[in-house]
């Protein structure tokens, strides 16, 4: 628990994921087309990964993965994020962290 | 709401189960002909005007010419389907589909009607008899249509009851079939498996649910070309709004429970005409496609509308993107599950396994596509005044409708022979 806490009060954008995970890398490119370069954990390939499965379903999301969090307060899974970006609300969100135009 | 589905059902049923009870009450009534209440060839507006201006003053009714019989009939006649307009504003029929039934009605009820054409000239004499008997006959009228219609819902309920069990029954039938020829080598043959009953079931009830989903968008689609072509309130407007996109979130709900069922039945599109199977993107229309349709069919748009739906677009088809990218990941995932480790020994249990846990994202998938095409309509409501929005809704509507039209002409064109 700790450690997803200290990993999604990070700086920016951060992107809880597992590497066999298609709809997280659906998140990615997302990310990729709006200029951002998430955080990127994969908790599949940490040794804690179970911990951080359990940790991340406590903070209230529905699947473990995908999870993001801006400036440490959780925006939630794929719904969440889509919601957001149809709503015109995720560009202003991650708007500091674009490194394209 | 008494819908035109049970409305057509009505008909039907009416004539086919009912015909000689009003034949034999009416016997004394020459000029009553059950037929003719069925030769409705009105547009709408005609239809509500006539429906709504119905009056008990027998000499004073208007007339509805009808075509076969080269006789008129009294307006009152249509009284016998009161219940069905009691709170219209705008009529919820089809002009073509009453002319449809009309004209089936008509084909089918000849020799009825012809029986009770007969004495036609006594019709005249109705202006002397007295007025409560008339109002004794058409409450009669009614109430025989009531129990008919019951009747006719209970047996419809009966037979779709039926149809799901015996689907059910068959597709056990079929299972303990093929559990006996099976197993050969110790390879499970998965293609022959077939679908569990509930499967079946789920994709049975889904389809019958999609049929009346159909017609209720018809009748939605109906009421909202009269609306915008009369001078309907925006008040009213917002309420055919509301329905209309009640009525897609509907359709998102009962996706979502038969992608649990069978993803691949939703992927497949199968319930849909060809026409809609070729422009489908995960199960469905592609939102940017959808905005691609509506937007110019809603000018004019004010500047800080064109702003936002120009911001739409661009999120709308990023998101779409993105889903689709995903989407060629899981193939390559399946795929190359599917061909790991040796081929040729033709042992592969462990593969299917493993693909079979990769395949289950694929609801995921098909449940964001969903998702998608309910944020797109629904950001556009919002951006949309009510006007706007209802004819978006219509607009939308009506190239649903073509494209269903054009599956039907390319399915029936002319072929050049063999």
């Amino acid at each position: 628990m700790d450690k997803v806490m200290r990993l999604a009060s990070e700086r920016g954008v951060v992107l809880f994921s597992k590497s066999s995970c298609c709809l997280c890398y659906a998140v990615k490119i997302l990310f990729q087309e709006l200029g951002v370069t998430p955080t990127i954990h994969e908790i599949d390939q940490d040794p804690e990964g179970r911990e951080m499965e359990r940790a991340l379903m406590r903070l209230g999301c529905n699947t473990p993965v995908p999870a993001v969090f801006i400036e440490g307060k959780l925006v939630g899974s794929t719904n969440e994020v889509m919601s957001l970006h149809l709503g015109g609300g995720l560009i202003p969100l991650v708007k500091p962290y674009q490194t394209l135009c | 709401m008494f819908s035109f589905y049970n409305y057509v059902l009505c008909c039907l049923f009416m004539l086919f189960f009912s015909s000689s009870l009003y034949i034999s009450m009416y016997c004394f009534l020459p000029d009553f002909k059950l037929s003719n209440a069925y030769n409705i060839n009105l547009t709408c507006t005609k239809a509500a005007s006539i429906i709504s201006s119905r009056s008990m003053d027998f000499p004073s009714t208007q007339f509805v010419p009808s075509r076969t019989m080269g006789t008129y009939e009294p307006i009152h006649q249509i009284g016998m389907w009161g219940e069905n307009f009691k709170s219209i504003d705008s009529p919820n029929i089809s002009p073509s589909m009453i002319v449809d039934v009309a004209n089936k009605l008509e084909n089918e009820s000849e020799t009825t009607s012809h029986e009770l054409l007969a004495p036609s000239g006594k019709y005249d004499q109705d202006a002397s008899k007295p007025l409560d008997k008339i109002q004794r006959r058409l409450a009669q009228n009614r109430e025989a249509a009531r129990k008919s219609r019951l009747r006719k819902k209970t047996y419809v309920q009966q037979l779709e009851n039926s149809r799901l069990k015996l689907i059910q029954l068959e597709q056990e039938l079929e299972r303990a079939r093929q559990q006996q020829g099976l197993y050969a080598g110790g390879a499970l043959e998965v293609g022959h498996l077939g679908i569990s009953g509930a499967v079946n079931t789920g994709i049975a009830a889904f389809e019958m649910g999609y049929e009346r989903w159909m017609e209720e968008q018809n009748k939605l689609i109906c009421e909202l070309r009269s609306a915008l072509n009369a001078q309907t309130s925006d008040i009213e407007l917002r309420i055919l709004v509301e329905s209309g996109m009640s009525h897609y979130l509907e359709l998102f709900r009962m996706k979502s429970g038969v992608a649990k069922a069978d993803v691949f039945y939703v992927m497949s599109g199968t319930w849909k005409t060809s026409a809609e199977r070729f422009f489908s993107w995960i199960g469905g229309f592609r939102p940017s496609e959808l905005l691609k349709v509506l937007v110019p069919q809603i000018d004019p748009l004010t500047d800080h509308q064109i702003l936002e739906v120009c911001n739409l677009k661009q999120s709308c088809q990023q998101a779409e993107d993105a889903l689709s990218q995903g989407m060629e990941k899981l193939q390559e995932t399946v795929s190359a599950t599917l061909a790991s480790g040796q081929m040729g020994q033709g042992t592969y249990l462990p593969q299917v396994a493993i693909a079979m846990e990769k395949l289950e994202a694929l609801v995921n998938f098909v449940n964001q596509a969903d998702h998608l095409r309910k944020e797109t309509l629904q950001q556009m409501s919002y951006i949309l005044t009510t006007r706007q929005a209802a004819r978006g809704l219509l607009a939308l509507g009506e190239y649903i409708q073509r494209l269903q039209a054009l599956s039907t002409v390319w399915a029936n064109r002319p072929r050049e022979p063999a």
